[in-house]
């Protein structure tokens, strides 16, 4: 066939017969129409193989041409893994199949479906790993076979985006159940969103035959698509799929690249319901479909799925797909009815009127394949003597196409992730859902309910519901019942031969299934884990019906009782991109970046923020370092701290709250100082230190460190929360920018600047702190001492940061003022012994191992983590934080190398550099308690595996007596 | 093909009874010397070491849902034994040991894929830690070794050096990360002990737990009482509620933790990879698929709902460190309960309870886990409560002495 011989109108509502596109498939052009998915314009080209299978690396083609099941995933471009019969088709479009060893359509892996019988089900748990050590050879090989598509590593990110949207009221599918629902739901008011995945409204009606002379179907699709498209309190999504239900009624759906994340009041799902396939040999033939992916074929696509078919049903369905097929010119060979008769007997004598033989209790038993089991080209059909058994004597039937339909499994995905729960009644083979959460409802064919009058109503029933919580509607609201029984209770033939496929992704077969629950796993859920059955692509969709029917068969036990398993999110395989969105990776900068940049720093990270390391190249990096920290000692240097955290405590009751939240006392800290502040968690560890500087009585601004003062300000809210001491907390880091100016020239520097400030040793000594004027800049000044050398930290509001730098870096031209990274104070500050939280502490360091004994108040009744600083500090310590010395330096230990003693791992370096001032390699580590006093020595095992002995020294390395800072 | 398949083909009634690697239901006793409330991967472990190495056989395995359907089968499979403390990497070293070889101890092949774990260091900080950990595993006789970006490029081509601006400056390479058919392991352990004498119960849910001065006596279940000599509880997730029952509070908070599955494709990605600073971690399954993992759910809850906050930040993340799987599908999110520690450390040992053990605080960290704690509660139990050496570390009055064992820096997203 080709597209001149495509059915005629009103067939094809998808495609546009006077627009062809041309695309390849496996290297072959193939021209189609505007609008057909790839699949559909596969067959209108005959070409109908268009997978292999993931084991048995079987032929596929279409099972229900509406992306519901694996058969159809084909590679598109550097894509993998398309579903064909969903993506519709483009001029240039490169497709080709998945999963083979030499071509599509001569597969050698082929072969393997001739061994199946040596693959039992789980039958790598029982090889390949004999003798010890053979699976390491056979892994590598099974791995090769593993995955179907083939992913594009250079495939270039394409942009992904995401939006919020708000509604009273979602309805999930815009068959005639969810169409009636939005109608009824806008008519009262409500403002409904309507998403439909499928490319057109509708769903069944667009495409199943509802009556026997085929109109309903066509005039209540037209009535009720007109007043939603009118209807202005309705907005519809097509092309997309409402992908998972989170709570709250928290909805994405997704459409083409973009994630739309729905919050909703009410929701009703309307998602309709999955045919369900007939197992018997071979039912996996390209050739072989649901009765509803030959009525799209026709209806969406203008395609003749054959010229001569079989129908296999256990419903009402199949007549009316066969009365379909007739009209369109494919001849019917038989349709063959599971059941003993049909139910409704008008339609039976419509389809025999036509002409059409009718088998009842019949079904076909096995499907007879052209070579290669390329398509299906007989049907071996027999009676049904009892329920999953047949007569012996067979009728071969020639056919080129069957259509089948065992039933109907509810589209319960979103309605099980959110908890509901779904039973079956084995008498009725009907399935019900119950337990769904408030505002959360369901409608149609998922609700149990076919007939399309019933349907519509009940539709328009949840409606009620959900305008009932709306407050738009309060009319009394009955229950919508339907008698039309649409499940076969036992469409499973099994072959002795096999291939008789349950689970068509996982190539499992009945016998497979059976066989787990022989092998112990009787449970549905092992049977799931052991045989993987409803472990691929389409997720159970049309396997979870017949592993419980056949669980619970083996096993004695009803359907119900067997369950099935369960649903996760998402509904259909969304593409990562889709959750990943555009890539936001915020980064925050000083004030003043840019001088950094155009200084040659070299930047690194500090959580979201970047600081300047050192300034020169990276081949020059120690030798800057070192020149930058001497700078700092010998004259006057100047970092960025704008990245330090900073607090504002402010209220009557300030002092008492830095005083339970830090462990120093700071009742009695006078106006105009700064103090040490140590944070210890709630089991005594260290977790955070900074500066507490008491602006005014009821004032304090608290340095913490960069990473830490978000956790800082989490834990002073939370306390605070407990205590409700008359405070107020800002976190206030973005609005200051500060720098360190430090070395024995900083006053001299900022002497130079025109300020309201006496900068003399005696107004303003070591560890105070003044607000004052520099330049018109309002400014905070620290005296503090971090890198050992007379020092002030200044810290201005960030809007004026860029001025500070320039006015400082031009008042320091004399003095040959430098500025300096974050490399290099952090080896000014370890030549005077000063820890870095974090990096010389670990996540059990309390202030005792790391001599901090100090700034711990004894003296007052309580601290966040003072009970636990007692304990601790009473008990024997096994290791304490030591300074060390390297004389000699053959291997330079690094941080986080062992310190050993005798076969023990005593602790480790933390901080480890050389120092040019102290004319030595310098560092810190946890040691043995036996081996902590100065004068000890203790041993480093390097990256050479060498022992280093190291001496331990007094700390600080540098300035002893501290007299540098206090000038 | 190996020859052991023959076997199976050729037979045509093939499974035979005696091919069952589980028995079929069996009545409830009314005693067992030794109960065991928990049929996951730890609780037929456990049964599985007292039936074959102490002979003790008189032994119930309950479990209120199915074999190895908690946290066995929600995990994302990773063995390692790259941990920080002494303690730790002595026991995980132990774990990795016993895994190698369980597919051999069973006659049942758990699929132990030994393809390396490279952990990513995008800070100073983190190559800090790396170079202890490494320092610290070579110590005790693991396997690791940390590596500088051309290594690891080499060793992983498809990976961004530059995830979400962070560049990527070293990893933490464990030649020894591995990953197992985690149901299998479960499975196989439940072979060997049922078929030594173990009773393992599905569908036996403890109720209630009976203490007679301070010693436990017996259980109710929902299928009766049943009286026993000794009770071990491994039931990760929901040690918290079960300790409740015998009376005593456990140092655990509970946090859903979830994980996802992508559509399979050709094997692209033979190590597993991780980020601590990305909270994400990336293996590709011998299927093909792509699991992700990323850290616990930032609040408590007994829930395993998905949600899409997490799979947002989750994937987002993924698809920086290889931004070619944009493209892929996500197939699967699931959950499971995480049994926190504060110091990210289990707690095995002795309860409050006489002859009561607890296997419990496994968090993130259980299923790697699963052989050492089946030998060492096996141990603890055939002892009569003498403590093993290796799980001493882990004992739960630890938090009332302030010997904590802190994992915090080696656990986070890299499982």
């Amino acid at each position: 066939m080709n597209n001149l011989q495509r059915l005629k109108e009103p067939m094809g509502s998808l495609i546009e017969r006077d627009r062809p596109v041309t695309f390849s498939f496996e290297g072959q052009s193939i021209v189609g129409l505007a609008g057909d998915s790839i699949a559909s314009a596969l067959l209108a080209n005959n070409q109908w193989l268009i997978s292999r299978s993931f084991k048995y690396h079987r032929p596929r083609g279409p099972l229900t041409m509406a992306g519901q099941d694996a058969n159809t995933l084909v590679q598109l471009g550097g894509e993998p893994n398309v579903l064909a019969d969903n993506q519709v088709i483009g001029a240039q479009m490169q497709v080709s199949g998945q999963n083979y060893s030499g071509s599509l359509e001569s597969d050698r892996d082929a072969l393997l479906g001739h061994f199946s019988r040596f693959m039992p089900v789980g039958f790598y748990y029982r090889s390949f790993f004999k003798p010890m050590g053979a699976w390491e050879k056979w892994e590598g090989f099974i791995r090769k076979k593993a995955g179907l598509g083939v992913l594009d590593l250079e495939a270039k990110p394409e942009y992904y985006d995401k939006e919020y949207l708000f509604y009273d009221l979602m309805v999930v599918g815009a068959g005639p159940a969810g169409l009636s629902a939005a109608l009824k739901a806008a008519d009262a008011g409500a403002q409904v969103l309507l998403v439909e995945e499928q490319r057109l409204l509708g769903g069944a009606l667009s495409y199943h035959r509802f009556d026997i002379q085929g109109q309903q179907a066509t005039s209540t699709l037209s009535s009720l698509v007109d007043k939603v498209q009118a209807h202005q309190n309705i907005q519809v999504m097509l092309s997309a799929t409402c992908n998972a239900w989170f709570t709250d009624n928290y909805l994405p759906v997704i459409q083409d690249k973009r994630l739309f994340k729905v919050r909703v009041q009410e929701c009703i799902v309307a998602s309709g319901a999955f045919e369900q396939h007939v197992v018997f040999r071979n039912n996996d033939l390209p050739g072989i479909m649901m009765c509803s992916a030959a009525s799209r074929l026709m209806k969406h696509y203008a395609v003749k799925p054959g010229q001569r078919a079989v129908v296999l049903t256990g419903n009402d369905t199949g007549y009316l797909t066969a009365l379909d097929l007739a009209e369109q010119g494919v001849q019917i060979a038989a349709v063959v009815d599971m059941r003993e008769s049909s139910l409704v007997s008008e339609l039976q004598a419509a389809v025999r009127d036509a002409g059409i033989e009718v088998l009842c209790n019949s079904t076909v038993y096995e499907a007879l394949a052209t070579k290669g089991n390329k398509h299906v080209r007989a049907v071996d059909v027999r009676k049904i003597s009892a329920p999953g058994e047949v007569a012996s004597q067979a009728r071969i039937i020639d056919c080129d196409l069957i259509c089948m339909s065992a039933g109907f499994m509810p589209a319960y995905q979103l309605l099980c992730q959110a908890g509901g729960q779904l039973s079956y009644s084995d008498d009725t083979a009907q399935f019900t859902l119950s337990n769904l959460p408030a505002h959360l409802h369901v409608a149609g064919s998922v609700n149990g309910v076919h007939q399309l009058e019933q349907v519509i109503k009940d539709g328009q029933r949840a409606a009620g519901v959900a305008l009932h919580n709306l407050s738009l509607g309060d009319e009394t609201i009955e229950a919508v019942t339907c008698q039309s029984n649409h499940n076969y209770h036992w469409p499973i033939f099994s072959h002795p031969k096999g291939k008789d496929f349950v689970d068509f992704d996982e190539d499992l077969q009945a016998a497979d299934i059976v066989n787990a629950t022989r092998l112990g796993y009787r449970d549905i859920q092992l049977v799931k884990r052991f045989s993987t059955v409803g472990m691929g692509p389409s997720q159970g969709r049309h396997s979870a019906l017949p592993t419980a029917r056949l669980v619970a068969k083996a096993t004695k036990r009803t359907v119900t009782q067997t369950g099935i398993t369960t649903a996760r999110p998402p509904f259909v395989p969304e593409k990562l991109a889709l959750s990943a969105g555009r890539s936001f990776n915020p980064v925050r900068f000083t004030s003043m970046h840019h001088r950094h940049i155009a200084l040659g720093a070299q930047m690194i990270a500090a959580g979201n923020w970047r600081r300047p390391a050192y300034y020169g190249s990276v081949e020059q990096r120690e030798q800057a370092i070192q020149s930058e920290a001497l700078q700092v000692r010998n004259k006057v240097g100047l970092i960025d701290v704008s990245t330090l955290g900073g607090i504002e405590v402010r209220g009557p009751d300030a002092a008492e709250f830095i005083n339970r939240i830090y462990t120093f006392a700071f009742l009695k800290q006078p106006v105009g100082k700064t103090r040490y502040a140590v944070l210890t968690s709630e089991q005594g560890v260290v977790i955070d230190d900074g500066v507490a500087c008491r602006i005014g009585e009821n004032h304090f601004y608290v340095t913490a460190t960069t990473t830490g003062v978000d956790q800082v300000y989490r834990q002073m809210l939370k306390w605070n929360a407990q205590w409700r001491l008359n405070i107020d907390v800002a976190n206030v880091t973005s609005a200051f920018s500060a720098v360190n100016l430090a070395g024995p020239d900083a006053r001299k520097v900022l002497q130079k600047l025109d300020s309201d400030v006496d900068l003399s040793i005696e107004a303003f000594p070591y560890l105070a702190c003044r607000e004052a004027r520099i330049e018109g800049i309002p400014a905070r000044l620290l005296r503090v001492g971090f890198v050992g050398e007379l020092g002030y930290e200044i810290h201005v509001p960030s809007s004026c940061g860029e001025a500070l730098w320039d006015l400082l870096m031009a008042a320091g031209k004399e003095f040959d003022i430098k500025p300096f990274g974050v490399e290099t104070q952090r080896l000014l500050r370890l030549e005077k012994g000063h820890i870095i939280v974090g990096q010389d502490t670990d996540s059990m360091s309390h202030p005792g191992e790391l001599s901090l004994n100090w700034a711990v108040s004894r003296k007052k009744p309580f601290f966040v983590g003072s009970r636990s600083v007692d304990i601790v500090m009473a008990q024997t310590q096994t290791r304490k934080l030591v300074g060390f010395t390297l004389d000699a330096i053959i291997e330079q230990p690094k941080e986080g190398h062992l310190v050993i003693s005798g076969d023990d791992v005593a602790g480790h370096v933390t901080s480890c550099e050389y120092s040019a001032s102290v004319g030595k390699c310098i560092g810190l580590a946890f040691a043995a308690i036996g081996d902590s006093q100065p004068g000890s020595s203790i041993s480093i095992r390097v990256d050479s595996g060498a022992l280093v002995e190291a001496s331990v020294v007094s700390l600080p390395f540098f300035d002893p007596d501290n007299q540098r800072q206090e000038l | 093909m190996p020859f052991s398949l023959l076997k199976y083909g050729l037979n045509s009634d093939f499974p035979y009874e005696k091919h069952a690697d589980l028995p079929s239901p069996s009545a409830l006793k009314s005693h067992y010397d030794v109960v065991i409330i928990g049929g996951g991967g730890h609780g037929v472990a456990t049964a599985y070491y007292l039936a074959k190495y102490h002979g003790i056989t008189n032994v119930a395995v309950l479990e209120k849902g199915y074999l190895g359907g908690g946290n066995t089968a929600r995990n994302t499979a990773v063995i390692r034994s790259n941990y920080l403390t002494p303690e730790g990497v002595k026991f995980y070293t132990e774990s990795v040991k016993l895994f190698k070889e369980l597919s051999n101890e069973f006659d049942f092949n758990i699929m132990y894929s030994q393809r390396g774990q490279l952990t990513l260091a995008h800070t100073d900080a983190a190559i800090r830690g790396f170079r202890q950990r490494v320092a610290i595993n070579k110590h005790y006789g693991g396997q690791s070794e940390l590596i500088d970006p051309q290594q690891i490029r080499e060793l992983v081509p498809s990976l961004n050096m530059n995830p979400a601006d962070m560049p990527v400056l070293a990893g933490l390479w464990h030649t020894d990360g591995a990953t197992a058919r985690h149901d299998a392991v479960a499975w196989g352990y439940a072979k060997g002990a049922t078929s030594r004498g173990v009773e393992l119960h599905q569908l036996t849910e403890v109720t209630d737990v009976e203490v007679q001065q301070d010693k436990v006596t017996a259980v109710q279940t929902n299928r009766g009482k049943i009286s026993c000599g000794a009770v071990v509880q491994a039931v990760s997730g929901h040690s918290s509620i079960l300790a409740a029952k015998a009376g005593f509070k456990l140092p655990i908070t509970t946090y859903p933790l979830q994980a996802m599955v992508t559509l399979p494709v050709k094997p692209f990605l033979d190590p597993m990879v991780s980020s601590p600073s990305l909270h994400c971690y990336v293996q590709q399954t011998s299927r093909g698929e792509l699991v992700f993992g990323g850290g616990s759910d930032p609040y408590p809850l007994y829930s395993t709902r998905s949600t899409m906050d997490l799979k947002e930040g989750l994937l987002a993340n993924a698809v920086e460190l290889f931004p070619a799987i944009a493209q892929m599908r996500l197939m699967r999110q699931w959950g499971g309960l995480t049994d926190m520690t504060s110091d990210y450390s289990p707690v095995m040992g002795l309860s409050p309870v006489e002859n009561y053990y607890l296997d419990a605080g496994w968090g993130t960290w259980g299923f790697k886990a699963t052989p050492i704690c089946g030998k060492t509660m096996a141990q603890l139990v055939a002892g009569n409560g003498k403590v093993p050496e290796l799980i001493k570390p882990f004992s739960m009055e630890r938090f009332y002495r302030f010997a904590q064992v802190n994992e915090m820096g080696a656990t986070a997203a890299s499982h």
